[in-house]
């Protein structure tokens, strides 16, 4: 009798114990998710800034400009990370094109406005990656403990399921490093 | 060895050499005492200085040890990549930011000091701010974090107080002991068997306390170095600021060896050959090392 009690009391502990283990889980992938999405708006909202000052000196490359716009505004509006993840690419890409661009007018690499916003640049497209890699490495926890016995049962019984990660396209994400020293 | 153990570790350790430090020392000081024909004041001298230095090198380590080693508040506008690499891996990590110090000195280093990762410190020299690259400061920013990570930095922190503690009152001691000679049949009664042990303990001391540093500073670089590339998923980051480090042998200038283990490469700089002699009085694991280890990954 007393062996059964004390059996099911240890149980339930232990369901407790899993089940908040999962909540806290899910709240730290959800605040790293909306750490991604803080970096990501930063970098948006330094882009407008950017095509200015390129503009200054380089006015006719509309073509650069137009495409930069639009991942900009591709990224303001996606809703999931992997549409979010999507449009930082091709913003990326976008964004080295401009700077490819501005390599072309020695002026405008001389100007301290343009350097001092590409450094910043630089460091936000730094900081998302590692926003990225915090939101990945809680996915990574939060899923090994939805698939590995016997914690799967909870997962399953209270319908918390994987995350995916937020994925860089390995390309991308090493040529975007913008050097100029 | 996971993160996890090294933390409790960490902790454990901290208690026990705070523990034996008041034991050690409250026991030197009855010695003195028996010398001086009051054993019991001198032991409760001791017991207070020895506590008191515990504690407050818990609380105040991080302060200490940057007074001793002359660092100012670095704001983000003067060293932006400073700044902003040690906010991005701080992110990457989940970290609270931890302030940031300079060293205004040519000889490239760092240091992480603190409690625990809501009350650290990094600090850099201007000349490790100078000769790096981005890639490479993050390299050395991540190793520093790693510190603040595994709790090294309360480990170390409050051994560079305690054995800073050891090394001024044994200086005290022996001024003293030249100063305080005596008329000649006043010293004759006193027992020299106590003036023995106690001019062993005082020889001893010194030893012990670099015996001390030694054991906790070397495996803690290796593991730190590890963490370090698992944050920046960049070996060869932390691989070139390493061979720069290990390329630059002039020493800091304002340095003492009460805080020398702090650091990522040895202040006192030098060439240093890999022989096992230099090796087991080094604090430091030689960096040729660490970079072999870094390279295997």
């Amino acid at each position: 009798m007393y062996i059964s009690l004390a059996l099911f009391g240890v149980l339930a502990i232990y369901l407790v114990a899993q089940y908040n283990g999962f909540v806290v889980l899910k709240t730290r992938i959800q605040e790293a998710l909306s750490g991604i999405d803080v970096q990501l708006k930063r970098r948006a909202d330094l882009i407008p800034n950017v095509v200015e000052t390129v503009k200054g000196y380089a006015k006719h490359e509309k073509s650069v400009f137009a495409e930069v716009t639009k991942a900009r505004s591709s990224l303001m509006k996606a809703e999931t990370p992997q549409e979010k993840a999507q449009a930082d690419n091709m913003l990326s890409g976008a964004l080295k094109s401009l700077f490819a661009v501005a390599e072309a007018y020695p002026d405008l690499k001389a100007n301290t406005n343009f350097q001092d916003l590409q450094r910043q640049l630089e460091d936000t497209e730094d900081k998302v990656a590692y926003s990225r890699q915090f939101y990945n490495s809680n996915v990574l926890d939060f899923n090994t403990r939805v698939q590995m016995f016997p914690s799967n049962l909870i997962a399953k019984a209270f319908a918390f399921k994987a995350f995916e990660f937020f994925e860089a396209e390995e390309e991308a994400k090493k040529s975007v490093k913008v050097k100029f020293d | 060895m996971t993160v996890y153990n090294q933390i409790s570790e960490n902790k454990v350790k901290t208690f026990l050499i705070m523990f034996f430090f008041i034991l050690i020392f409250s026991s030197f000081f009855y010695l003195l005492g028996k010398y001086f024909d009051s054993p019991w004041g001198y032991f409760f001298l001791g017991l207070f200085i020895s506590s008191a230095s515990s504690i407050g090198s818990y609380f105040y380590g991080d302060k200490l040890v940057l007074l001793t080693t002359g660092a100012k508040p670095a704001n983000k506008k003067q060293f932006f990549d400073f700044y902003t690499v040690t906010e991005n891996l701080c992110l990457a990590d989940g970290l609270p930011m931890p302030k940031l110090y300079v060293i205004n000195d040519p000889s490239p280093n760092a240091f992480a000091t603190g409690r625990d990762p809501k009350h650290a410190v990094v600090c850099a020299t201007t000349g490790l701010l100078q000769i790096m690259n981005r890639t490479e400061l993050e390299g050395v920013i991540a190793h520093e974090i790693s510190h603040v990570k595994n709790y090294d930095i309360l480990l170390a922190s409050i051994v560079a107080v305690l054995v800073g503690t050891l090394a001024l009152i044994s200086d005290l001691v022996i001024r003293n002991m030249f100063w305080h000679r005596g008329s000649n049949d006043e010293r004759s009664n006193r027992n020299p068997i106590f003036l023995v042990l106690f001019i062993v303990a005082l020889i001893l001391t010194p030893i012990v306390a670099t015996i001390i540093q030694l054991a906790i500073s070397r495996k803690r670089e290796y593991l730190a170095d590890a963490s370090a590339v698992l944050l920046t998923r960049y070996p060869e980051g932390l691989v070139h600021a390493l061979e720069k480090l290990n390329n630059d042998s002039q020493p800091l200038r304002r340095v003492s060896s009460s805080t020398a283990h702090l650091f990522i490469d040895n202040p006192f700089g030098g060439k240093r050959q890999s022989s096992w002699l230099n090796n087991l009085f080094s604090t430091h694991p030689p960096i040729e090392e660490r970079i072999k280890i870094l390279k295997s990954m």
